[in-house]
């Protein structure tokens, strides 16, 4: 393994949660204001995992008050203190960007 | 004014990656890999400054002429393929056979990096300097030239440093005030935040930065956790 690759190695998470596209997952991520810090939970469905490695992303998305709130977290971020698997559902696509145009009972996925 | 200058080494680029920083920033890195440099002569001069002759990577001794043979030998140290030279401050001490090695330089320290930037070719002036070009519709004939280069007979000539296309890239290269971002000792290298001039496996030189000065390391500060620079007004 060359040395780039090791330094990569070195900044992964040991731990990190199996999930896939269309599952719901709470997202406890550190947030500084100010000079406090607190933990923000955000959750919706993950419609999207990006990239590999150190560059590996996904994004999450909810409906809150009728409005589609979308964030993109770095999977191996330090801002990340956790990722919690809700429900899992079924899904044929590994990108869920049809979402984007749904709301309400149109919007939820199957079980799986 | 007296330039203080030190010590640099020789390393070849490795290649870009990112790291997380202590605050949990994303920080896109050259990894720089150099093998410990060797001082092969070290010389006062008459104004009281100090050169430096180092050596990076062995090289079988056949592939040397004789003359270079002898420099090594008189310098006590296996031949060397590469050899540069620094100026170094009055007050810093080198011995030849002395190693160089990447911890000669501190995370948070601001550093130049010379190389020799990647052959683009003969380029046209909109990419060779940054020429703006001409209409690429509405019936212009004229995409990419460089357009007018001067006046008439007043003064009947061109001026010096007029854009033309021509070679670019392949020459040597620096960057200055690049801050070091980690120091790996025990894997020879160096992490060095931005870009560095050159392709994978070029040689570089790192250097003590000429101009910039250390800054403190930022503290957290301000709102949505950005550091803001720092600025004397301006509330």
């Amino acid at each position: 393994m060359n040395l780039i690759e090791r330094i990569e190695q070195e900044q992964l998470k040991k731990e990190i949660p199996r999930f896939a596209v269309g599952d719901t997952v709470r997202v406890h991520s550190r947030i500084r204001e100010g000079d406090k810090e607190r933990i923000q939970v955000f959750q919706g469905i993950v419609i999207a995992k990006k990239g590999h490695g150190i560059n590996a992303a996904f994004t999450v998305r909810r409906l809150s008050y009728g409005e589609g709130i979308e964030r993109t977290y770095r999977l191996h971020s330090p801002w990340i203190e956790k990722i919690e698997v809700e429900r899992s559902a079924k899904v044929r696509r590994a990108k869920l960007y049809y979402l984007r145009g749904r709301k309400g009972k149109d919007a939820v996925l199957g079980r799986k | 004014m007296e330039t203080s200058m030190s010590m640099g080494l020789m390393g070849r680029k490795l290649g870009m990656t990112q790291i997380y920083d202590a605050e949990g920033n994303l920080v896109p890195v050259t990894v720089v890999g150099a093998e410990p440099n060797v001082v092969v002569r070290f010389e006062a001069r008459r104004d009281g400054s100090k050169r430096a002759q180092i050596g990076f990577e062995t090289v079988r001794e056949k592939r040397l002429t004789k003359p270079m043979r002898g420099h090594f030998s008189k310098a006590g140290v296996t031949p060397r393929r590469f050899l540069r030279e620094f100026t170094i401050a009055a007050s810093e001490e080198w011995k030849p056979g002395q190693e160089v090695e990447v911890a000669l330089f501190r995370p948070g320290q601001l550093v130049d990096v010379i190389g020799v930037s990647k052959g683009k070719g003969f380029q046209g002036v909109m990419k060779k300097h940054n020429f703006s070009g001409q209409g690429a519709a509405h019936g212009s004939k004229m995409h990419r030239r460089n357009g007018a280069i001067g006046c008439r007979s007043t003064p009947g000539r061109i001026f010096r440093n007029q854009g033309m296309p021509g070679h670019l890239g392949n020459a040597r290269a620096t960057v200055q005030d690049l801050r070091v971002v980690a120091v790996r000792e025990e894997d020879r290298a160096l992490l060095i935040r931005g870009s560095v001039p050159g392709a994978r496996g070029g040689l570089v030189l790192v250097r003590t930065a000429i101009k910039g000065q250390p800054k403190p390391q930022e503290k957290p500060q301000g709102k949505g956790g950005k550091a803001q620079p720092a600025r004397s007004s301006k509330k």
